[in-house]
C-alpha cells in the first residue's frame, strides 16, 4: 500500500504528524495535507503558556520548518477546508472548488471550542483558545493594567490565568460548578489548584452562571452572572470545552459517536480506507475495555502512528497508557491514564509541600495518577496503568517507599 | 550552528546542522529524523527524546537537571550517558556532537 494516494484532512498535531510519519516509515505515494488555517501545522500547548508569554516564537511552535513539506514531498495547502467526502468516488471537494481524489482518507479535522449561545456574544474581546490566531488576539489583550476574566475553571482556563498573572494582567476565573476542574479531577486537585492560583493573584467566582456580556462600542466591558452581579474586565477567554468536527464524517455517512468511531489501528468501523485521529476520533482504549474520545497532543500523536503504521504497513504500535500535561506558574502537572470506575483516591505526599500525586485506584489497580511535580509517581504510575500491576497500597501512601517498591 | 550526529538504533546516522538555541531535540524533531518522539515538545514532562550521548561529549553536554533526572530514573534502557534531548542547548561548542537512539521511547 506504499504507493497509495493519501490525503490528510487537517494539518494540526495529529495530520501533520501523520504525513511526517508517513515518509519516516517509507511511503512512496503522494500525501496531501489540507488545512484550514494559514500557517503550517504548529503544537498547540505552548499558545497557553510559553508562547502566550513571550517565550517562543513562530518558528519554535512549528512542527517542522516550512519548507519541510515541499522537500518530503507532502503537497501542504493551507487556508483550505474540505466541504464534503464522496466515499464512492473516493474523493474529497475542497472550499476552492476543487475536488481531490484519494486511496486512504485521514481525518484529523480536531475539536472546535465551544461557544456561549448567551447575550453579548459576538462583541469584540471575546476570545477563545485553540488557535494561534487566537492566541494572537489573546496576547494582544492581557498585559498590566488590563483585567481578564475567563469563562471557565479547566486546564485551559487555569494556564491562561497563570500566564495572564505572568503578564501583569488582573485576572478572574468564573465556574459554572461549585469547584475548579470539577469534570476532570477531584476535590483534593481543585482544592489545591485553588489555593496555589490564588497565593498568585488570581480571583475565583465559584458556582458563577454566565448569563450574558455587556459591552461598549462594540468590545465587552464584563460578564454578567445569574445573581445579577457583572465582573467588569477589558477581555474574556472563553474555555468551556470543545466539540469534534466530526460534521464531514457524519455527512458521509461514517460512523460518529461524538468523535468518529475507529478500530485499534485508527481506521474507520464504517470505510477502511478512512482513518480518523485526534480529538475528532472516537477510539478503543483497551486498558479500559472502552471506547472514549481524548483531547490531547500525546494521542494526536499516538493516534497518527497507528494510522501511518497501518497505510505503511507496519506493525501496529504497543498499547499506551494515555496522559497529558499542564503548566501552571512553577506547577508541572503531569496526568496518566483517566479515573474511570474508581472507588478509592489515596493522596501520596504533601499538597503543601505542592509536591505530592493522587492516585485512583479500582481495587488495587491504578487507573490514573495525577502528580504535581512528582515525576517519579507520574513515569512509574504509567506503568503500572499499562501494565495493570496491582500496587500495595500501604507502600503507595508514604512517600519514603520509593515508586519504584510500590508493585505487588 | 553545531553539526550533530544522530544514529539511529540500527545504526543509520544522520549528520545534521542545527541552529545554537535550539535543543538537540528540536534539531532531530524538525529534520524528522527517526527514533525521537518528544512527545511534549520540549516541556519536559515525557521522556520519549532520551538519547545516549557519546562518551566524549558528556561534559560539554553538562549535567542532568533535577526533573530531568527523577524522569530519567523512570525511563526504559537508562545508562550513564543517557539524557533528554529536550534539556540539551545547541550552541557552537557542540559542534561534532553525536548521540544515539534508544531501541524504544516507550
Amino acid at each position: 500500500m506504499s504507493q497509495a494516494k493519501v490525503v490528510i484532512v487537517g494539518a494540526g498535531h495529529a495530520g501533520g504528524t501523520a504525513a511526517a510519519l508517513l515518509r519516516q516509515y517509507g511511503h512512496e505515494g503522494p500525501i496531501a495535507l489540507i488545512g484550514d488555517e494559514p500557517i503550517a501545522p504548529y503544537q498547540r500547548p505552548p499558545l497557553s503558556k510559553a508562547w502566550l508569554k513571550g517565550e517562543a516564537d513562530a518558528d519554535s511552535l512549528a512542527l517542522k520548518p516550512t519548507e519541510f513539506y515541499a522537500e518530503a514531498d507532502i503537497d501542504f495547502r493551507p487556508g483550505v477546508t474540505a466541504t464534503a467526502i464522496d466515499r464512492g468516488a473516493k474523493a474529497v471537494t475542497l472550499s476552492d472548488g476543487s475536488a481531490l481524489p484519494y486511496d486512504v482518507l485521514i481525518l484529523a479535522t480536531g475539536a472546535r471550542a465551544i461557544a456561549l449561545p448567551i447575550e453579548g456574544k459576538d462583541l469584540g474581546g471575546i476570545l477563545f483558545l485553540r488557535t494561534a490566531a487566537h492566541a494572537e488576539a489573546l496576547k494582544a489583550a492581557v498585559g498590566p493594567g488590563k483585567r481578564l476574566a475567563v469563562v471557565g475553571g479547566g486546564y485551559i482556563g487555569l494556564e491562561v490565568a497563570a500566564s495572564g498573572r505572568a503578564l501583569g494582567a488582573e485576572v478572574v476565573v468564573l465556574e459554572r460548578e461549585n469547584r475548579i476542574l470539577a469534570r476532570v479531577a477531584c476535590q483534593a486537585l481543585s482544592d489545591f489548584f485553588t489555593g496555589y492560583h490564588e497565593k498568585h493573584g488570581v480571583m475565583f467566582e465559584l458556582g458563577a452562571s454566565v448569563t450574558g456580556f455587556e459591552g461598549r462600542d462594540g468590545h465587552v466591558t464584563g460578564v454578567k452572572l445569574a445573581d445579577g452581579r457583572t465582573i467588569a474586565c477589558d477581555a474574556v477567554v472563553v474555555g468551556v470545552g470543545a466539540h469534534p468536527n466530526d460534521e464531514l464524517a457524519k455527512a458521509a455517512g461514517l460512523e460518529c459517536a461524538r468523535g468518529v468511531v475507529v478500530d485499534l489501528d485508527a481506521r474507520s468501523v464504517t470505510d477502511p480506507d478512512i482513518f480518523a485521529i485526534g480529538d475528532v476520533a472516537h477510539r478503543p482504549m483497551p486498558i479500559y475495555e472502552r471506547m472514549f474520545r481524548m483531547e490531547s497532543v500525546p494521542n494526536a500523536l499516538e493516534q497518527a502512528k497507528q494510522a501511518a503504521s497501518a497505510i505503511a504497513g507496519r506493525p501496529r504500535p504497543p498499547g499506551e497508557c494515555p496522559w497529558q500535561w499542564s503548566d501552571q506558574f512553577d506547577l508541572k502537572l503531569q496526568i496518566a491514564g483517566y479515573a474511570f470506575d474508581v472507588d478509592e483516591i489515596l493522596i501520596r505526599g504533601d499538597p503543601a509541600t505542592a509536591k505530592f500525586a493522587v492516585f485512583h485506584l479500582k481495587g488495587d489497580l491504578v487507573q490514573s495518577v495525577e502528580a504535581i511535580n512528582a515525576p517519579p509517581e507520574f513515569m512509574m504510575g504509567k506503568n503500572l496503568i499499562l501494565g495493570r500491576k496491582p500496587v500495595n497500597k500501604a507502600k503507595l501512601a508514604d512517600p519514603s517507599v520509593s515508586m519504584k517498591e510500590v508493585a505487588v | 550552528m553545531a553539526k550533530i550526529t544522530y544514529i539511529e538504533h540500527d545504526g543509520t546516522e544522520h549528520a545534521i546542522d542545527v541552529k545554537n538555541g535550539l535543543s538537540v531535540m528540536e534539531g532531530a524533531v524538525k529534520n524528522n529524523i527517526p527514533g525521537i518522539d518528544a512527545d511534549c515538545g520540549g516541556a519536559c514532562a515525557c521522556a520519549t527524546c532520551h538519547v545516549y550521548v557519546r562518551e566524549d561529549w558528556l561534559e560539554k553536554t553538562g549535567e542532568r537537571s533535577a526533573m530531568e533526572e527523577s524522569m530519567l530514573d523512570f525511563a526504559e534502557g537508562v545508562e550513564e550517558n543517557s539524557r533528554l534531548s529536550c534539556q540539551i542547548k545547541v550552541s557552537d561548542e557542540l559542534d561534532g556532537l553525536v548521540v544515539t537512539m534508544p531501541e524504544s521511547q516507550h
